[in-house]
């Protein structure tokens, strides 16, 4: 049985976000660099992390779902900080 | 006290089922509450599987079916359980639950937690949108005594705080109540809702007027503890999984992945052909149940719905709505009585767990405290799926000439191709008897 994939960016383009000027979320990318394991880039299902090639974390905040998985999941203390977005701002779900 | 500050009798921090109960009960007893929420409509923010049990709404208003914003009522409930090439589906369909008082329905949040938060305003709820609770305010004592937003002057002061701010919950956290993290006991839920003509649905599902499915799927998730589920809406599909944070962190396989598995399993795409993404949404799920569940009354705050752990994930039975809005409805309940009596320390807020005991809130957690861990058990999540979808399959392929050899010896040698320990599944089916019981 075939079934259309669609792409990630397809994907995301299905929600809405109405991206403040605050990032809500902030990565400490020094601390990023003694994680072996980046638990966020593989768990965080918008993908907004993405590992630099100096061993630390690029992190963008503007598709953010707000779910919380990045910090439950990360194993360092310190490394992400994590708050709601401006009232208002944020992740809008239409259906839910 | 400045006048630029707000005073109430109660705040409630976040318009969901249980925010928008609590705020309910506070509005129907004359109290003057503010309800708080932080995205720009009740529902903004919320994501779910898809099923709403609907009874405890009758609390909320007689013949609630008539004007609830439903999808469909679910008629037809099935459990698959999946190996990457077969499936055995346990389907159930009764004409008993589509009348009411009806069993379930599937609903969208927008337009649900949207309508529930609108009882409360009829009654006299204040409803606050945009705007974030950022801390808790608190007297010489230590006690709380209100709430900081992110608004100019925006604290607001009240006589007791409900905290239904949902999985997160920074409120429950910041009064120590919650631990920073919990990744054991939280599951990422991931959801794609997928658009197909209403008429189209209703053929591939078997579905009539607004008659709904709900199926519930085990194994489908590549071995990570977890499950799989499809709802029918009016004219989309919601599909996705459930999977548990520290069982995906290690498999390090992303989230939409595992939806997309799903959506190609040979039982499941047939019902799929064609379907439009429409929107892709993820959230979490507190898992931990009664044995995860924090303090529930501090003094000045009452903690309610999935801040409090309130979802029942035992497998059989996945519910977190319905607790939310009994949860929310004792809170509100209890903070009236407690603002009139002028107690609303730990001590006279106490009435809110022994009102939840006595109901299905804290009874149905309590009894079923032990099933998530069986469901979410490795040999569950591995093993038993394979061994059951083995079985049935040699039982139902006919082997002729070879004569057949029975169903206990083709038992044992499923149990033996897939090498399950007997032991082992004696001792977890004794288990899951205690556990479901």
């Amino acid at each position: 049985m075939h079934y259309p994939e669609v792409s990630f960016d397809e994907r995301m383009a299905t929600v809405e976000f109405r991206v403040g000027e605050r990032a809500h979320i902030t990565v400490d990318s020094d601390v990023c660099r003694s994680c072996t394991t980046k638990d966020c880039v593989h768990a965080c299902p918008a993908g907004l992390f993405v590992p630099t090639t100096d061993g630390g974390i690029l992190f963008n905040y503007e598709q953010c779902f707000e779910c919380g998985t990045c910090y439950q999941v990360c194993n360092a203390e310190g490394a992400i900080t994590w708050t709601y977005p401006a009232g208002g701002d944020g992740v809008v779900f239409r259906k839910g | 006290m400045p006048d630029d500050t707000m005073t109430a009798d109660a705040v409630v921090v976040g318009a969901g089922p249980a925010g928008a109960a609590a705020a309910l009960e506070l509005a129907r007893a004359g109290r003057n509450v503010v309800l708080v929420e932080r995205g720009a409509y009740p529902g903004a923010k919320n994501v779910y599987g898809g099923v709403v049990y609907g009874r405890i709404l009758d609390e909320v208003v007689p013949q609630w079916w008539t004007e609830v914003p439903v999808q469909r009522w679910v008629t037809r409930r099935a459990t698959m359980v999946m190996t990457p090439t077969q499936a055995l589906t346990v389907d159930y369909r009764t004409s008993g639950w589509d009348h009411p008082p009806y069993n379930g329905m599937t609903v969208y949040r927008g337009d649900f937690d949207t309508w529930l938060t609108g009882q409360a305003v009829a009654a006299g709820a204040q409803l606050v949108t945009s705007t974030v609770v950022t801390g808790l305010l608190r007297d010489a004592s230590g006690r709380i005594t209100g709430v900081r937003t992110d608004r100019p002057d925006g604290d607001i002061h009240a006589k007791v705080v409900i905290a239904c701010d949902g999985v997160n919950s920074f409120l429950a956290k910041e009064a120590g109540l919650l631990p920073r993290t919990s990744p054991e006991h939280t599951t990422l839920g991931v959801k794609e809702i997928l658009a197909l003509p209403r008429e189209v649905i209703d053929e591939r599902f078997g579905l009539v007027g607004d008659q709904g499915l709900d199926i519930e799927m085990l194994g489908c998730t590549s071995g990570i503890p977890g499950g799989g589920f499809l709802y029918t809406n009016l004219d989309t599909v919601s599909v996705g999984v459930v999977v548990g944070l520290t069982g995906l962190a290690a498999a390090k396989t992303r989230p939409e992945e595992l939806i997309a598995r799903v959506k190609a399993h040979p039982g499941v795409a047939p019902y799929l052909r064609g379907a439009e993404l429409k929107e892709y949404s993820a959230h979490l799920i507190p898992e931990g149940g009664y044995r995860a569940m924090p303090r529930l009354a501090i003094d000045g705050m009452l903690v309610a719905g999935d801040a409090a752990s309130m979802c029942l994930a035992a497998g059989l039975w996945l519910e977190g709505v319905n607790f939310a809005i009994g949860a929310g409805l004792a809170a509100g309940q209890t903070a009236a009585e407690a603002i009139a009596a002028g107690d609303t320390s730990a001590r006279g807020l106490a009435g809110y767990r022994r009102r939840m005991e006595a109901s299905f809130v804290l009874a149905d957690h309590k009894r079923y405290r032990n099933a998530a861990d069986i469901v979410l058990a490795d040999r569950m999540q591995r093993e038993y799926p394979g061994l059951i979808c083995d079985f049935v399959e040699q039982v139902f392929t006919v082997t002729n000439p070879t004569p057949k050899i029975g169903m206990t010896r083709e038992f044992f040698r499923a149990v033996r191709r897939n090498q399950v320990q007997l032991r082992s599944l004696a001792r977890d089916g004794w288990q899951a008897l205690r556990a479901f019981r």
